[in-house]
């Protein structure tokens, strides 16, 4: 509180901030200076940058020709953020970029590696400039390293995001596709589950079973895991607490499918399946159902 | 809130209407224990179907019912668990392990008729 009201304190601030201002902005002439020696020497060091790519072995899935397009196009992105210090432009190509190379399998480690590989070569050539002059090459590189440096960052931030809504995407499409409860005779339910069991699916999974068991008036449920490649602790608790559930709602739980490998790792850390009615495949599953149900499955050809 | 008792042949129908407290609970567990042996009843529904929350209590309550009842020679459904309520027991750990359920009231019945008509 005092010191937010002691008057002596704001010109102490602006003398320590002072020195900062001019480093951060970088003197017009510089980098417009800096600017126009990228562009003059453009075709020989985007072939340097080329050639650094290639012996670094980054991009490997996409042609050379690819390469040669992109990298001149973001070789001029690059330049113009420099130029007019805004990155709203290169934001949008790094954006648009990523939506183009993802789904071709490029890495993010590779991404930002030729961002950095453009950064040193630039700066490399910077150092061959002006070797004579220490002075001025310090000042330039003031002028280049924050900006090279946020333009790095704005590449890699993009690509990051756009792999991150891709994948944000690719979940609620999982999502949707997710757990259909079926019915396959009266008051028996099928719930095939595939694929990965997260909390939250999980959840989903027995909101969605009780609900059907309650509109359905099920009697006995059939849950098959064939589809499911693997399970842990958390998830064989869920499947407990579903089977609990259902029970509560008066309805039987038939579990199948579980595999070799499921039915080891439950053994293994010591889930209670002793409340689990557990059968070896959905035939045999439904086979019991229909028992449980008082249904008998005859061929035609007994009934004459 | 009195739970109101019905005697429905052989088996006592408790339906409960509302939102119960413990003295009600402990209440309807004595009311049940006493009439199952006075009515000669084979077996007690207990219809929850207007429970929202189901708390410890009332599910200790609901699981002592039917432990005592078996004792004094007869059998316990408990019907109408909502989908809701169920997914919140089983997340506290509140099973009714070893007590009957079924999805109504109807189901109850049904559950029950079966049984017994297999045992004569």
């Amino acid at each position: 509180m005092a010191n937010r009201q002691n008057p002596p304190r704001k010109p102490l601030e602006r003398e320590l901030g002072q020195p900062e201002i001019p480093r951060n902005e970088a003197p017009p002439e510089l980098l417009r200076e800096l600017v126009a020696h990228l562009r003059q020497n453009r075709t020989q060091l985007r072939e340097e940058w080329l050639r650094r790519i290639a012996e670094t072995r980054l991009l490997t899935a996409m042609t050379k020709e690819e390469i040669f397009a992109e990298a001149t196009s973001v070789y001029d992105s690059y330049v113009e953020a420099l130029e007019t210090g805004t990155f709203e432009a290169l934001q949008a190509y790094a954006r648009n970029l990523s939506e183009r190379i993802i789904p071709r399998g490029v890495e993010t480690h590779e991404v930002i590696g030729i961002v950095l590989l453009l950064r040193d070569v630039l700066a490399r050539s910077l150092f061959a400039k002006y070797q004579a002059d220490f002075e001025k090459l310090n000042r330039i590189l003031d002028a280049y390293e924050p900006a090279a440096n946020r333009i790095a960052n704005t590449v890699a931030v993009g690509f990051v995001q756009e792999r991150e809504r891709v994948i944000r995407q690719q979940q609620e499409a999982i999502r949707e596709l997710s757990t259909p409860v079926l019915q396959v005779r009266e008051r028996l339910l099928i719930l095939p589950i595939i694929g990965v069991i997260d909390p939250q699916r999980a959840r989903q999974l027995t909101e969605q079973l009780l609900r059907g068991i309650r509109t359905n008036r099920a009697k006995v449920v059939v849950i098959d895991i064939t589809g499911v490649a693997a399970m842990d602790v958390t998830v064989a608790n869920h499947l407990v607490q579903t089977v609990e559930a259902s029970r509560l709602l008066g309805a039987t739980v038939i579990v199948t499918g579980l595999s070799p490998e499921i039915a080891q790792t439950l053994v293994t850390i010591g889930v209670d399946l002793g409340k689990m009615n557990t059968v070896g495949d959905l035939q045999g599953g439904i086979e019991q159902a229909e028992k449980l149900l008082g249904y008998k499955v005859v061929p035609v050809s007994e009934t004459r | 809130m009195e739970v109101p008792i019905l005697k429905q042949g052989e088996f006592l129908i408790a339906t409960i209407q509302a939102a119960l407290s413990d003295a009600d609970l402990e209440h309807l567990r004595l009311a049940l224990v006493q009439r199952v042996v006075r009515f000669r009843s084979r077996a007690v529904i207990v219809d929850v179907t207007a429970m929202d929350v189901m708390d410890s209590f009332a599910s200790r309550t609901l699981r002592e019912i039917a432990l005592m009842i078996r004792l004094r020679g007869a059998e316990t459904v408990i019907v109408g668990i909502q989908p809701e309520v169920a997914f919140a027991m089983v997340q506290l750990g509140l099973t009714l392990e070893g007590v009957g359920t079924a999805l109504d009231l109807e189901e109850g019945l049904a559950y029950l008729n079966q049984k017994f008509k297999t045992i004569n």
